[in-house]
């Protein structure tokens, strides 16, 4: 008996299967919900139980500039994926530097929000509860953040190099999902943070 | 027989140095060689985890013993709960799916065998951090070298002022690194099954073991994350002077056991349903019957699933919740039974009216079949939330998880390794040797395991390190005393076979047993390649098809 013999007729004609790259991010993603998850429900559990200030509503104001930037980045990270689909390699580049742009201006926007919390307000991670919780819940945030940005800024080298064409659609897809997913967790997170708990 | 198989690794390995073969060894991406790295591992583990054990029971053979100080019995105990779950449990299951879901659904790798390899050496990498803390742990504060809070962990024990040194910091540490380990390895178990299938195997028709691993996968992704979490969480609380779990500056310590347990109660089901689904394919081969309601059991395992998620806090009956969450989590733990219940009758319709071969593999896995009911019937009772409160934390909760640990997962465990050994070596196992290991280890378990639930009646708690003479506890912790004596005689015996199978056994053959899967159509062990050509298939059983071309499965189901 040898292995070849296994197959008797050709069963199914068109054969295809999920891409293994999507099922791949889909899953981290599902992970990386499972993360946050517990983060964001250590949030909501501790709000409004810290001993000592300073309190959410004496200090956080709601970044709505670099929110904005952030939840653009993912209209620009799509039509990137489109206009490479269609062969369009200059496009894409426009559209993926301005995605690297506005990411990196909402790091701008967490740096300055962190440094004027910790040098003007007093507030650490070990100042109390709310210290806590905020700085590891969008830290935790800010470095998927950072994680996107090292690999757009990756993909971006590459296409400067003349080293990115339409074959490589797919995977720029791929990772324009984790950019989505950065995304859809800042609307969560700053609904917790910004909204419900202050 | 595989006469267009070209040569398998090793054949030629005797001109070949040895520092080459290492290297080839530890630079490989095969999944079937990572797999036999994971199921190496596991077994060095195991027998370390063993000792462990063996320590702790000889410390209380008898009262007022003094084998082991109280410091020593506290870092057994943390270590062998650790050990035997991190880096034992978890990669030999992730092993026995590495080496075998390629091969099922006929495929020549996984989907990412470089992620597998990086996921492999995590993991091997935590588990080395975790023993390392037996030197490197002493730091500048020269208090206790191995970690010692239990391997759940409870803050605020784990809070840098009663967990001073490094000991806690190292058991974090190699949880957080195997845990991404884990979540790597998932990723490409859903991955592989998902996108790798060999053509015609549509998800009805994949084997239940590769339905099973993936339901396993999708389940580590979702627990063992939440457990990452709250290991961040510890260490910033140590590291970073947060206050997660400082209950003086407002923090929980009850909210660190939901996110343990959110991921403990998961990770039993992460590892019984591979052993669900070792069993689901040793049954049919040596009852010679097709499986009996396959649907029913992809039903079942995913139903179990996604009731898994939703038990966790019957850990904490004791802890004084709510009467609404002591009610939700006792229905839920309650309903748990059901799906189980159906696999259990399954099994046994499958057994129903078949030609039973009472071979090493059968023998385990009918041991499974009652162990694992009576650990499911004790379960049942520590379900409801009354009695957990008279007897949590006691002896009886010790014996309840290590029948389900012991005598269903590391029976059906013990089971797979009879079962797929002629594939992975080539050579069939000692058959005799295999009957004295399943009669030893099934004694050593049974005086071990059953004597234990009377302790625990009795009121004796877990985790002390001596007790009273006089309290009626004394003979019976004689007896499971020495019912590790035969288990590890049994697991002696298992090694040896092992090795001296590999040496002296016969020639297996491509198919010893008459099976119908995929791994069985390929050379013993399989090629690099896996496969000459990549299979078609046509029904859960294409070598059945194969070898009865007059009457094959494809026309019934």
């Amino acid at each position: 008996m040898s292995a070849t013999s296994i197959s008797m007729t050709v069963p199914e004609p068109n054969w295809t299967l999920p891409a293994r790259g999507t099922v791949a991010m889909f899953c981290l993603i599902a992970a990386e919900a499972a993360i946050f998850t517990i983060f964001v429900v250590a949030y909501l559990f501790y709000a409004g139980k810290s001993l000592t200030g300073p309190q959410p509503k004496d200090v956080l104001e709601a970044p709505i500039f670099y929110s904005i930037c952030l939840l653009s980045s993912s209209l620009t990270i799509h039509m990137a994926v489109v206009a490479l689909r269609k062969g369009s390699i200059r496009n894409f580049g426009m559209w993926w530097g301005a995605t690297i742009v506005l990411g990196a201006a909402f790091l701008y926007g967490t740096a300055s929000e962190w440094h004027k919390l910790i040098y003007r307000e007093g507030l650490t991670i070990s100042t109390n509860l709310f210290g806590t919780t905020y700085y590891s819940l969008v830290g935790l945030h800010g470095s998927h953040v950072v994680i996107g940005l090292v690999a757009m800024t990756t993909v971006m080298a590459f296409a400067l190099l003349g080293k990115v064409s339409e074959e490589h659609a797919e995977r720029v897809d791929v990772l324009s999902l984790y950019w989505h997913f950065v995304d859809a967790v800042w609307v969560v997170v700053f609904t917790v943070v910004y909204i419900i708990g202050r | 027989m595989s006469t267009d198989s070209i040569a398998w690794p090793g054949s030629e390995s005797h001109s070949r140095a040895f520092v080459d073969q290492l290297h080839e060894w530890i630079a490989t991406v095969d999944h079937k060689r990572l797999g036999i790295m994971y199921i190496v591992y596991a077994l060095v583990f195991l027998v370390i985890g063993g000792v462990e054990a063996m320590v702790m029971r000889i410390q209380l053979i008898r009262p007022h013993n003094d084998f082991v100080s109280p410091q020593v019995f506290n870092r057994m105990f943390t270590l062998h709960g650790t050990t035997m779950i991190f880096f034992v449990a978890m990669p030999i299951v992730f092993g026995f799916g590495n080496y075998l879901l390629p091969l099922m659904i006929g495929a020549r790798d996984m989907a990412f065998p470089r992620l597998n390899a990086f996921s492999f050496w995590l993991s091997a990498f935590g588990g080395f951090l975790l023993y390392f803390s037996v030197l490197g742990a002493n730091g500048l504060y020269g208090a206790g070298n191995a970690p010692d809070v239990g391997w759940f962990a409870y803050a605020p024990l784990t809070s840098l002022a009663f967990s001073p040194g490094h000991s806690t910091d190292y058991w974090t540490l190699s949880l957080l690194v195997s845990g991404f380990g884990s979540i790597g390895t998932a990723i490409n178990i859903v991955a592989t099954i998902l996108c790798m299938r060999c053509p015609g195997m549509t998800l009805g028709k994949m084997p239940l073991l590769a339905w099973m691993n993936l339901v396993m996968g999708g389940m580590v992704l979702l627990a063992v994350s939440p457990l990452t979490a709250a290991q961040i969480m510890l260490m910033i609380d140590r590291y970073l002077g947060g206050h997660f779990f400082d209950t003086q500056a407002g923090g929980s310590a009850v909210i660190w056991m939901h996110f343990f347990w959110i991921f403990g109660h998961p990770e039993v089901y992460i590892l019984i349903i591979p052993a669900f689904a070792f069993i689901s394919e040793i049954i049919p081969v040596f009852s010679r019957k097709a499986m009996f309601g396959y649907p029913i059991m992809v039903a079942a395992t995913i139903s179990i699933g996604f009731l898994a998620m939703s038990v966790w806090a019957h850990h904490m009956f004791t802890v004084g919740m709510s009467s609404n969450a002591n009610t939700f989590f006792v229905l839920s733990t309650m309903a748990i039974s059901v799906p189980t219940g159906i696999k259990i009758f399954n099994w046994l319709a499958t057994m129903w009216g078949g030609k039973i071969l009472f071979k090493t593999p059968m023998l385990f896995a009918i041991g499974f079949l009652f162990q694992f009911l009576i650990a499911g019937l004790t379960g049942i009772m520590l379900a409801s939330a009354p009695f957990d409160w008279q007897l949590g934390n006691s002896y009886f909760v010790v014996a309840h998880f290590h029948y389900v640990i012991v005598g269903g997962i590391l029976f059906a465990l013990f089971g797979a390794f009879y079962y797929w050994y002629p594939k992975m070596s080539g050579k069939m196992c000692s058959e005799t040797l295999g009957r004295w290991h399943f009669w030893l280890f099934l004694i050593g378990f049974h005086l071990t395991f059953d004597f234990m639930h009377i302790p625990g009646l009795l009121g004796m708690p877990r985790r002390i390190y001596t007790y009273e003479p006089g309290r009626g506890w004394d003979s019976w912790n004689l007896i499971v005393t020495v019912g590790v004596v035969f288990q590890s005689l049994g697991v002696l015996v298992f090694v040896y076979n092992l090795l001296w199978s590999y040496f002296r056994g016969e020639i297996a053959g491509s198919d010893p047993w008459d099976a119908w899967t995929l791994e069985w159509s390929t050379s013993s062990p399989p090629p690099a390649y896996n496969f000459v050509a990549i299979p078609a298939v046509l029904s859960r059983r294409p070598l059945w098809d194969l070898k009865h071309p007059d009457d094959p499965d494809w026309k019934y189901e």
